[in-house]
């Protein structure tokens, strides 16, 4: 194994990041609409009322111009798995494929299927059957999103695996506690239900511009009702499965969480910060203060992430140097485990083709008590063991910021509604319309805090980003990563205009 | 019940090369879509008649889309050292089909849009490289079963492509050339007999059968010219995991597999029938009986480059670095649980039969393209 040119790393994820930008720009809006669709399709098959049936179409043409574009991003991401990150693949392989797999075979079809059906099927279907489809649309994309995400959480918390030294990979050990894992679980939840409310402020917001306008007014009216409702669950749930996402973080991945709240010294009974802003001049091997300054409510962050607000937090330090006092080993250790495992791993190969089984035994031996620290082998600098804090830290709290300010829209919204002076409220269907961007920006925070909290990991502790990569060279790496940046540029450009015009020529009444 | 946890590795790994092979062989039936996409400017003479192509076309084209991400998800899933040594060896001839499939996606639902920024021409253009990048690119690829490439996979199985044109090479094979090609006018035929099958306008009907006519010819040349290749090539053989040239190996194969010979000879016949029904009154049944002619010839080609001991994808450069589905699959366990999975394939045919006859219980027509909600 020969270390890669570290050009070559950073363009290789530059570009999946490139890709995973763009195609999470419009996951959120198709997982979210087709719900929303079914359920405005379902009101109309119980009342009758054609009002509701002009509001499905409507939603499903927007629907139809987003999911295209989804799709394109998306073969890419399957793809790049293997053109990009060809070690990876092996390595995770037989773990990572199957859920890929499962995806198209459960999720893909059944998606692409009815698509067809719900587009193409309007006169030629029975009703009830035409409203099937577009739930197993809904289904069907919010299946393919369970499946990656699994394959996501996965790599975040590796279950469920063994490593086989004669194959040099892992191996998968029981899918259920692959697919089932509280990680996998609880992260599926959290971007779904979030997806839900971008999906859910981009109706009110579209509605809304149609209030201001007075034009529409009947649908508007109607899609806002379903939409704010939809969306206020949903945030019931984000918040559920976020702090479910604390407390996985905090138990698997230490690091992360140290980094979302930029903590470098362990506390007990840690706070968490509400509003804050960090020192840049602070490393982890100097000694100033992180913060400029800091709001934060007490013991919240030991309690959210050990269910007890006395609990000690450790900081970035305390995982690189290690404490000493609440058992925490210091990195340089794991290093050196690591380095004795891979170096293990060398000798068992050494020993199969020597034919000598007895130094085989004892090589397989040490493999295998010094694996956890596998990946450790690989780095000098433990200094490169920590993530980007300052990119996590904001990510996290505006994240965090914008779905509380998000709940309370749905609130107002819904009151007014009620009150039947939505109209009359001016300023908030600006304040909605203008939502729109803090959808999208919330959801692409929440990814930018998973990915690159969890660095320097692909897998964590067992395969950092820079032994993933395929053997290519840098120039053809940022040649498709430019070549995927203006294409999709172009493209989204051409997408955000359609959609803008569509919506102009509003709903045929 | 443990119907798969019983079975040896390598009967896992066979049923999973089948599995495989008919994902493969289902994808090249479906390439019809590429095929019609490329007759856009040929078999239509004005923006109506070119609509209908493109709306009749657009309701399939999420099911080969989809069938080559499930092709790929499956290959990895089961054959992972395939994935990790082509995908990211062979860069450039999957990146080629990549950026084909990116803009086919999107100029369905763009093309007829107003605001869609390129202009209806480029989307149709779009559709056009699509059609030609994936057939002559995937066909190309599939040659390289038989033709080898340039890798070579180190103990740890981690792979490194052996030339730097990543791929690329493999279009300087006139073998590989010819298979892409023969796929490529296979496509356009199938295309034309689709439009055949499900429009109902008669310029459009007769351009067709003349698209039927030449396409097939040309693909029968192409066709058999990597045949002839083929059967009289060197191929890779593998005794006791060691790899050799062996002459007329996939030869051998097809006279070792009699189901095979007899799948492959009844596909090829299936394919000449439908080209000579297209000129009958039997016309409408010609795409069905193509297809069907397909699958089974692009299953036998499978079959012949995985089983009877032979490396599915074989180095050149390193023989002992090619792959066999006995060294490239996934564990045992994983085989295992992937194939409570497949079980449920037939479901997924059976839905987009079901699917795929509610839509065409009337074929599409101009006046439908005015009245419906969702035109592309």
């Amino acid at each position: 194994m020969t270390l890669l040119d570290a050009s070559l790393i950073d363009w290789s994820r530059g570009q999946f990041a490139l890709t995973a930008f763009y195609h999470w720009f419009f996951v959120p809006l198709t997982l979210g609409l087709s719900f929303i669709m079914a359920i405005t399709e379902s009101i109309y098959l119980k009342t009758g009322n054609e009002e509701w049936k002009k509001i499905t179409k409507f939603w499903m043409t927007l629907f139809g111009i987003n999911f295209a574009i989804g799709v394109a991003t998306g073969i890419i991401l399957e793809f790049e798995f293997g053109t990009n990150w060809s070690k990876y693949s092996w390595i995770v392989g037989d773990i990572f494929g199957a859920p890929l797999a499962v995806e198209g075979i459960f999720a893909f079809f059944l998606e692409s299927t009815f698509i067809a059906v719900m587009f193409f099927g309007w006169e030629k279907l029975s009703k009830k059957f035409h409203l099937f489809s577009t739930w197993m649309v809904a289904f069907g994309s919010n299946l393919s999103a369970l499946w990656i995400l699994v394959a996501n959480a996965w790599m975040n918390y590796p279950a469920g695996m063994t490593f086989n030294p004669d194959s040099a990979r892992n191996e998968m050990l029981s899918f259920s506690d692959v697919a089932l894992s509280p990680f996998a679980v609880n992260k599926f939840l959290h971007t779904i239900t979030s997806s839900y409310v971008v999906a859910a402020i981009f109706v009110i917001g579209v509605s809304s511009w149609y209030l201001l306008k007075n034009r529409h007014v009947m649908i508007a009216k109607k899609s806002i009702i379903v939409a704010s409702v939809f969306g206020l669950l949903s945030s019931l749930a984000i918040i559920i499965t976020g702090d479910g996402s604390a407390y996985q973080v905090a138990q698997k991945q230490p690091m992360k969480l140290a980094a979302m709240e930029g903590l470098y010294n362990g506390q007990k009974g840690a706070g968490l910060i509400v509003l804050g802003m960090l020192n840049p001049a602070k490393e982890v091997s100097n000694s100033e203060d992180p913060y400029y300054f800091k709001i934060q409510i007490p013991k919240m962050l030991s309690f959210l992430g050990y269910r007890n607000g006395d609990a000690f937090v450790p900081g970035i330090k305390d995982l690189i140097y290690g404490n000493e006092q609440y058992g925490i080993e210091p990195a340089q250790k794991r290093i050196e485990r690591g380095k004795i495992s891979v170096n293990a791993l060398k000798e068992y190969k050494e020993a199969k083709v020597a034919g000598d089984t007895a130094k085989m035994n004892t090589a397989l031996a040490t493999f295998k008590e010094t694996f956890p620290d596998f990946g450790y082998a690989y780095f000098e600098n433990l200094e490169r063991l920590v993530p980007n804090v300052a990119l996590v830290f904001y990510s996290f709290h505006i994240m965090v910021g914008l779905g509380f300010y998000f709940v309370l829209l749905f609130l107002i919204v819904l009151w007014f509604s009620f009150k039947e002076k939505l109209q009359q409220k001016k300023w908030l269907l600006r304040l909605a319309l203008f939502t729109i961007p803090l959808g999208y920006l919330a959801s692409q925070l929440g990814w930018v805090v998973a990915e690159v909290g969890r660095q320097p990991w692909a897998i964590q502790d067992i395969l950092p980003v820079f032994k993933a990569t395929s053997h290519l060279s840098v120039g053809a790496v940022q040649t498709t990563f430019f070549l995927f940046l203006a294409l999709f540029t172009i493209l989204l450009i051409a997408e955000i205009r359609i959609l803008v015009k569509q919506i102009k020529n509003g709903p045929k009444e | 019940m443990h119907m798969f946890e019983s079975m040896e590795l390598s009967s896992l790994q066979q049923y999973w090369w089948i599995i495989i092979s008919i994902l493969g062989a289902a994808l090249v039936f479906l390439l019809f879509v590429q095929g019609g996409q490329t007759l856009l400017f040929q078999v239509a003479k004005n923006d109506t008649e070119r609509s209908l192509l493109i709306n009749t076309l657009g309701r399939k084209w999420e099911l080969t889309f989809t069938t080559l991400v499930t092709f790929g998800g499956a290959f990895f899933a089961s054959f992972p050292l395939f994935y990790s040594t082509s995908f990211g060896g062979a860069y450039w001839v999957w990146m080629l089909i990549l950026f084909g499939f990116i803009v086919q996606a999107v100029s369905y639902e763009f093309r007829s849009k107003i605001g869609n920024f390129l202009g209806k021409r480029t989307y149709e253009i779009f559709l056009f490289a699509n059609g030609l990048l994936a057939t002559v690119l995937l066909g190309a690829a599939v040659s390289t079963f038989f033709t080898g490439s340039a890798f070579t996979v180190d103990e740890y199985n981690l792979s490194k492509w052996d030339l730097p044109t990543h791929g690329l090479e493999a279009a300087f094979n006139i073998q590989n050339l010819c298979l892409g090609l023969a796929v490529f006018f296979l496509s356009r035929m199938l295309g034309a007999m689709y439009f055949i099958n499900t429009i109902q306008h008669e310029q459009i009907i007769v351009r067709s059968k003349k698209q039927v006519l030449w396409n097939g010819l040309i693909f029968v040349v192409f066709f058999l010219s990597f045949l002839g290749m083929l059967l009289t090539q060197e191929g890779y053989a593998v005794n006791n995991g060691i790899v050799s040239l062996e002459a007329y190996k996939y030869l051998h194969n097809l006279l070792a597999m009699p189901i095979v010979l007899v799948m492959f000879l009844i596909g090829v016949v299936l394919v000449l029938l439908a080209w000579f029904r297209s000129f009958t009154k039997a016309i409408n049944r010609a795409f069905w009986c193509a297809s069907t002619g397909v699958v089974l010839v692009v299953l036998a080609l499978f079959f012949i480059a995985g089983f009877n001991n032979t490396s599915f994808y074989p180095s050149y450069t390193h023989l002992q670095s090619s792959l066999t589905i006995y060294n490239a699959s996934s564990s045992h366990y994983t085989l295992t649980v992937m194939s409570y999975v497949s079980l449920f394939v037939p479901v997924v045919i059976l839905y987009i039969a079901l699917a795929w006859k509610s839509l065409a219980k009337k074929k599409i027509d101009t006046t439908e393209l005015e009245n419906n909600s969702h035109v592309y």
